[in-house]
């Protein structure tokens, strides 16, 4: 396995844990489970290389504008389906990824069901750690804060979040937004990663994966889905000496997994990355003094 | 202090409240009493601002009380909600701040803290205890604590009895009286009509989304009919 191939299968593994992170957001620490959010991905996808391509923008600009673009369709979704309760807001989103998926399909502008190929490639693996420690920095905060809280208290208990006054509806609303964001960055690098978009890229089946990759890695916690990101996209690879049984085995691996570990991989925890940067680096700081101790002497 | 209109609230096609229109005044003990499906919890759900109504007014303290949860915390009204509902994997402590959310003074937010420990000591045995692990009556001074923790004029109690050893429903009906004490109003719905009769000043009965008697809770709890509807007495 030469490097170009691994750092191939990691670009991709980022570019899904771009999604993977907003939808934990949604699904992990707020609650509500989303099989739509490929159409996000599309969003964010088809805006940003309209942006490169069309409009002539920078690609960090085209970025920023696919995901405003998903932003805002979720916003405008949300108004519509976030009333709803449990399954049927899963069922909505679904519904939503589809159609856009179908729009997507008959817009000629784009290129229709053939595809819009020759973007420019911009996406490369510096920029796509570099967007994913952003990425779970900005998360990462967001759910230490106040309003981390008050994600949590709702997934947990929605009707008595609601009678201690915190305003379900407003964080159900900036949790679906931020996931979609995140989701319409993750379209944006995969676009301009392959030089190629169809909508058949975004499909359910991709909106499930995601979702799964979520659950996999333990809901309500970003450690698990950096985990479950990378493992669930470098295992297709990884199973490449199975051939044609490689998806079965992949099912099975998926399955054993949820029953051995219902909770998931990290089952809520984290990996206190913090704790162990401090020690790290106070081991490094020890060293260096005795180090200078023994010049000393 | 709040005055409920003519409430009429729809789940579909069901009539849950049919021209509903209560009234409580400050530092009474308001009960309604009535069978399962009557229409109690939906009546406080429709205060509260979770359950939209169809039709219908509710006031409190002279103006129009907003149609959405959060508004109807702030204006001072608190729900302490069906099933207690406690956050299980916050402490006891976690739990009693979260109902202060809206809040930004810390000291009074330490006052209420004080005097809900002085109201449930029990809570502040366990104050570091995961709420789940509480037991049933414990669960429900919880939810009430956190109900208080909110500073509100007006308590909403939904069914504080529910599921609780005889001996519990007692204390949890001398803390109704005693949080009255603390000049707070209650709203309280319950099916142990007889408890809730007793401490209350003021009562509806609820038949099938309809008020169909209320009057002061001393002469309810005398009726006949009552007594042979509610409270299981054979004359």
């Amino acid at each position: 396995m030469d490097w170009f191939y691994i750092k191939g299968i990691l670009i991709l593994s980022g570019i899904n844990l771009m999604a993977v992170l907003g939808l934990s957001l949604l699904t992990g620490f707020t609650g509500l489970f989303s099989f739509g959010h490929a159409g996000f991905m599309a969003i964010g996808a088809y805006v940003t290389a309209m942006g490169t391509v069309k409009l002539g923008l920078p690609f960090a600009a085209a970025l920023l504008l696919g995901a405003a673009g998903a932003a805002l369709a979720s916003f405008f979704i949300g108004r519509i389906t976030l009333n709803l309760k449990g399954d049927y807001f899963c069922i909505a989103t679904l519904g939503f990824g589809e159609a856009i998926r179908l729009i997507l399909d008959n817009v000629q502008y784009f290129g229709g069901a053939r595809g819009w190929p020759n973007l420019p490639r911009s996406t490369n693996f510096t920029i796509v750690v570099i967007l994913n420690i952003i990425g779970i920095i900005i998360l990462a905060n967001l759910i230490n804060s106040r309003h981390g809280r008050n994600f949590k208290a709702i997934r947990e208990e929605e009707l008595a979040s609601q009678t201690i006054g915190i305003n379900v509806f407003r964080y159900k609303m900036t949790a679906l937004m931020i996931s979609a964001a995140y989701a319409g960055v993750a379209g944006g690098l995969l676009g301009h990663y392959l030089g190629f978009l169809q909508p058949k890229m975004f499909q359910f089946i991709k909106s499930t994966e995601l979702t799964i990759t979520v659950i996999f890695g333990g809901l309500g916690s970003i450690s698990g889905s950096v985990i479950g990101a990378l493992v669930l996209t470098s295992l297709p690879e990884l199973l490449r000496t199975f051939a044609i049984w490689r998806l079965v085995v992949y099912g099975a691996a998926v399955v054993f997994i949820m029953i051995s570990r219902p909770q998931g991989l990290m089952g809520g925890y984290e990996i206190p990355v913090g704790k162990i940067f401090k020690k790290l680096f106070s081991r490094f700081a020890y060293g260096k003094k005795q180090a200078v101790g023994g010049g000393k002497q | 202090m709040l005055r409920v209109e003519n409430l009429n609230v729809f789940y579909g096609g069901i009539h849950a409240l049919k021209g509903v229109s209560i009234d409580v005044q400050e530092g009474q003990i308001v009960s309604i009493i009535g069978s399962n499906g009557a229409g109690k919890s939906t009546l406080l759900n429709t205060i509260s601002g979770i359950v939209k109504p169809k039709e219908g007014r509710i006031e409190y303290r002279g103006k129009e009380l907003p149609r959405v949860p959060h508004r109807v915390v702030k204006a001072g009204i608190s729900q302490v909600p069906e099933g207690r509902l406690v956050f299980a994997n916050l402490t006891v402590k976690e739990n009693l701040m979260m109902g202060a959310y809206l809040r930004r003074d810390k000291k009074g937010i330490e006052r209420d803290l004080r005097s809900v420990f002085r109201l449930f000591p029990r809570l502040e045995e366990r104050i570091n205890q995961m709420a789940g692990t509480l037991s049933g009556g414990e669960q429900q001074m919880l939810a009430m604590g956190r109900g208080l923790m909110s500073s509100p004029d007006l308590i909403l109690l939904d069914e504080p009895s529910l599921g609780l050893a005889p001996l519990l429903v007692k204390t949890i009906f001398e803390i109704i009286e005693d949080i009255k004490r603390m000049n707070k109003t209650i709203l309280l719905v319950e099916q142990n009509a007889y408890k809730a009769l007793s401490v209350a000043d003021k009562a509806y009965v609820l038949e099938q989304g309809r008020i169909t008697r209320e009057g002061s809770a001393r002469d309810l709890l005398r009726d006949k009919t009552i007594q042979e509807a509610y409270l299981g007495k054979v004359q």
